[in-house]
């Protein structure tokens, strides 16, 4: 009796570090049950396939597709179009293909300080002719190719449509083996058009096991600057904990080790900038300019609150790390000198 | 610089005081630069960071915000919220290359028409020497994307 088809399966990597790809595997045995619901049509980091096979496909083969990483060059984008067209259902998968994630904070600078950081300046680096990747070299048996690195990283919705966003950096196992289960016992997912699957719709500080009381922050600590309490919100210890700005769905791994929400799973519902809104929520705790007002000096209290702000080292990295190329301002801008430079 | 650029400024008024600023300013016929697209806001502590850069993303050369002065804020502390903010703000929007000039935060009482005038005057100036912003053109513009391929652009066998 011939086997009734299977749909089929694939997950594509562009801009990522493969954590992704580890985090499904991390599914245990459940990964045996994709296997033996789907067929794996495009897998690179567990089976042999080439590009051109999937230029082969009919539009539409691919039942599920998923696309962790974010768009950093020219063949990204060209497999994510490829992509896009030859799969039924598209998941923006990990932070990186939602929203950029880590290669996004180099929208904080510029391509060619990013290339010089790593071809020139780097002091492990040995590099003695100076050689920059270039998008075409002349060799003797021809010209030789490789992809155009852009200026600006850019989320996988900002170059094709995408059905769902599976958010995390990674997406934990458990989020990813509820996905499979619904996928294959089919259960309806919800609407398609940039949803998000695989995670809560509330704050991280939800699902934070530590006790929170009113938040009077003196000043801001860099991780090795405290030890924090273990049992108090860290916020209120002056750690710059994302979990107020921070969608749910991991469980609060890294406030449960004493270690501050750094935002992987992204903005909640309605929130179209995730560090927008932290230093709407973060400013608004801190302690400076709570006492009587009355004939207060304004210059002075304002340099009060700035030298708190002050202690919070480098806002944009910090409130960005993994959502800089899908904020609002997306990158960096550069005038003059400040191009060459790469600081803005 | 173009000749015809003439900034344009987002301004987020409170209810309480800097609107009203706004209209003591119309009714005393203060003459002050017509640049504000003012925008009335229940309080300072109600504008959002996020309607600051999507001001500046959209279009916007400034953002200018105004309220009550500290200790009138008329819901207490909004206003010592929204210095906050803006310190915090301030900051970021610098490691972003967004000059600081382009974001103000003022305090402007009902009963200082002339003092809101001012600050528009101050910032209006303080913006034609800036040149315009103009975000998704020179930010954004062009996808960040390298030309395409030319013959010029084959680097020689290294």
């Amino acid at each position: 009796m011939a086997a009734k088809e299977k749909p089929k399966f694939a997950m594509y990597w562009a801009a990522s570090c493969g954590g992704c790809e580890i985090s499904t595997l991390n599914i245990g045995d459940k990964i045996l049950a994709v296997d033996e619901a789907f067929d794996i049509a495009f897998w690179p980091c567990v089976a042999d396939f080439k590009v051109k096979d999937v230029e082969k496909y009919p539009d539409g083969y691919i039942d599920l597709c998923l696309f962790n990483g974010a768009i950093r060059n020219s063949e990204n984008e060209e497999m994510a179009h490829l992509l896009r067209k030859k799969s039924k259902i598209l998941v923006a998968f990990g932070s990186c293909a939602s929203e950029g994630c880590i290669p996004g904070l180099s929208n904080l600078t510029t391509a060619e300080a990013t290339l010089r950081a790593v071809y020139l300046d780097n002091p492990s680096t040995d590099n003695p002719k100076r050689v920059l990747p270039q998008p075409f070299t002349k060799v003797p048996e021809g010209t030789i190719q490789i992809p155009v690195f852009y200026e600006r990283v850019k989320s996988l919705d900002q170059v094709v449509p995408v059905d769902y966003v599976m958010p995390g950096c990674p997406p934990e196992a458990h989020q990813i083996a509820a996905v499979m289960d619904a996928v294959i016992t089919g259960v309806p997912l919800p609407p398609p058009g940039r949803s998000i699957i695989g995670a809560g719709n509330v704050a991280v500080c939800e699902e934070c096991p530590r006790q929170k009381n009113v938040k009077r922050i003196k000043r801001f600590y860099r991780p090795h600057e405290i030890t924090p309490d273990p049992e108090i919100c860290l916020l209120e210890q002056g750690i710059v904990c994302m979990g107020i700005a921070t969608r749910a769905g991991c469980g609060a791994l890294c406030p449960r080790v004493n270690m501050r929400c750094e935002g992987c799973y992204g903005p909640l519902d309605g929130v179209e900038d995730q560090g927008a809104n932290m230093v709407a929520a973060i400013a608004s705790v801190v302690e400076e300019g709570s006492g009587p007002l009355a004939g207060i000096d304004e210059a002075e209290l304002q340099r009060r609150i700035g030298e708190v702000m002050d202690t919070l080292v480098d806002p944009a990295g910090t409130f960005y790390r993994f959502n800089m190329a899908h904020s609002l301002l997306m990158r960096a801008r550069f005038t003059g000198d400040s191009a060459e430079k790469g600081v803005a | 610089m173009d000749n015809a650029y003439e900034p344009v400024i987002i301004g987020f008024l409170c209810n309480w005081c800097s609107y009203r600023a706004a209209d003591l300013a119309g009714t005393s016929r203060l003459h002050y630069a017509p640049n504000m697209r003012p925008i009335r806001v229940m309080c300072s502590a109600r504008v959002e960071p996020q309607f600051v850069l999507k001001a500046l993303r959209e279009g916007a050369d400034g953002v200018l915000i105004a309220g009550c002065h500290p200790g009138e804020c008329h819901y207490v502390d909004g206003n010592i919220k929204a210095l906050r903010r803006y310190e915090l703000l301030k900051r970021m929007l610098r490691q972003l290359g967004i000059e600081e000039e382009r974001v103000q935060l003022v305090w402007a009482a009902a009963s200082e028409g002339n003092v809101l005038a001012d600050a528009v005057n101050r910032m209006t100036e303080q913006l034609r020497r800036l040149g315009p912003l103009r975000w998704r053109e020179t930010v954004l513009g062009g996808d960040g994307q390298m030309a395409e391929h030319t013959d010029e652009k084959v680097a020689e066998e290294v």
